[in-house]
């Protein structure tokens, strides 16, 4: 049998709610697994950790096949936020939490949460901004440092 | 599917190593399930956390969701994964008894 999955640093880097919903339920997953979880967050990746924004994160409706609605409809104002809401209906129904509940339970649950340095420095932004289960700021070098063993998923 | 002895009791075990049988599992098998998973001895904590899923399943069909389990359950998520290191919803769910949970949450 192949060894088991001991350790997974995951690297979030998109800000739109399914940009950064994949990473969440990843690394929450391997902690009710056992798995050692760590969450980078990189460019605007950081807006799920930025304090004032974490909660209002958007469906993209422009840009996004997937959404299966022509582009020209998913610029009209409030489509974004439409999609958003239904979404957000969905996940509730699932008992998935907001982005906010849920990164707090990430590290409660153990999991390490740290924010890029140069996409912190890029953005003009200080520990302050963040929430305050983040637990560094951190280059990139310290990120591969750290995750030493683990697979890394970048998302 | 394998049987095996546990507290003085033949039972049989699923393909994930849980309880085929929710009718065969009582308290001393609990006790035994969590000695193998390296909990010396249940606490009235961890039997909140038991119970609580037990009864989720039986009304659900499966065991709740982590989000639920510390919302209702009265045991916070840091609580919980200190009573079951490593893999509470997985561990807490064979020792309940129960089969593996099926939920990403």
């Amino acid at each position: 049998m192949a060894e088991p999955i001991e350790k997974v640093s995951i690297v979030v880097s998109r800000g739109s709610l399914e940009g950064v919903y994949p990473g969440l339920i990843m690394a929450n997953g391997a902690r009710m697994e056992g798995i050692e979880a760590t969450l980078f967050f990189t460019f605007f990746g950081l807006d799920a950790i930025i304090k004032k924004r974490m909660d209002n994160l958007k469906v993209a409706t422009v840009g996004n096949p997937a959404m299966h609605i022509p582009t020209v409809l998913g610029a009209i104002p409030g489509m974004s936020s439409f999609a958003t809401s239904k979404m957000k209906k969905e996940m509730e129904e699932l008992d998935i939490p907001p982005v906010g509940e849920f990164i707090e339970m990430i590290h409660d649950a153990g999991g390490e949460l740290y924010a890029c340095k140069a996409t912190v420095d890029m953005f003009h932004l200080t520990k302050n901004d963040f929430c305050p289960q983040v637990d560094d700021i951190i280059s990139v070098g310290q990120f591969y440092e750290m995750s030493a063993g683990a697979q890394i998923i970048f998302t | 599917m394998e049987t095996r002895d546990i507290a003085g009791t033949s039972l049989a075990f699923d393909a994930d190593g849980n309880l085929a049988n929710l009718s065969d599992w009582n308290e001393e098998i609990a006790a035994a399930l969590a000695q193998e998973e390296g909990i010396d001895a249940l606490t009235d904590r961890h039997w909140i956390v038991l119970n609580f899923m037990r009864k989720e399943y039986q009304e659900n069909g499966d065991a709740p969701s982590i989000r639920k389990l510390t919302k209702q359950s009265g045991v916070d998520t840091k609580e919980l994964y200190a009573l079951f290191p490593k893999g509470p919803a997985k561990k807490a769910a064979r020792i309940a008894g129960l089969p593996k949970p099926k939920g990403c949450i």
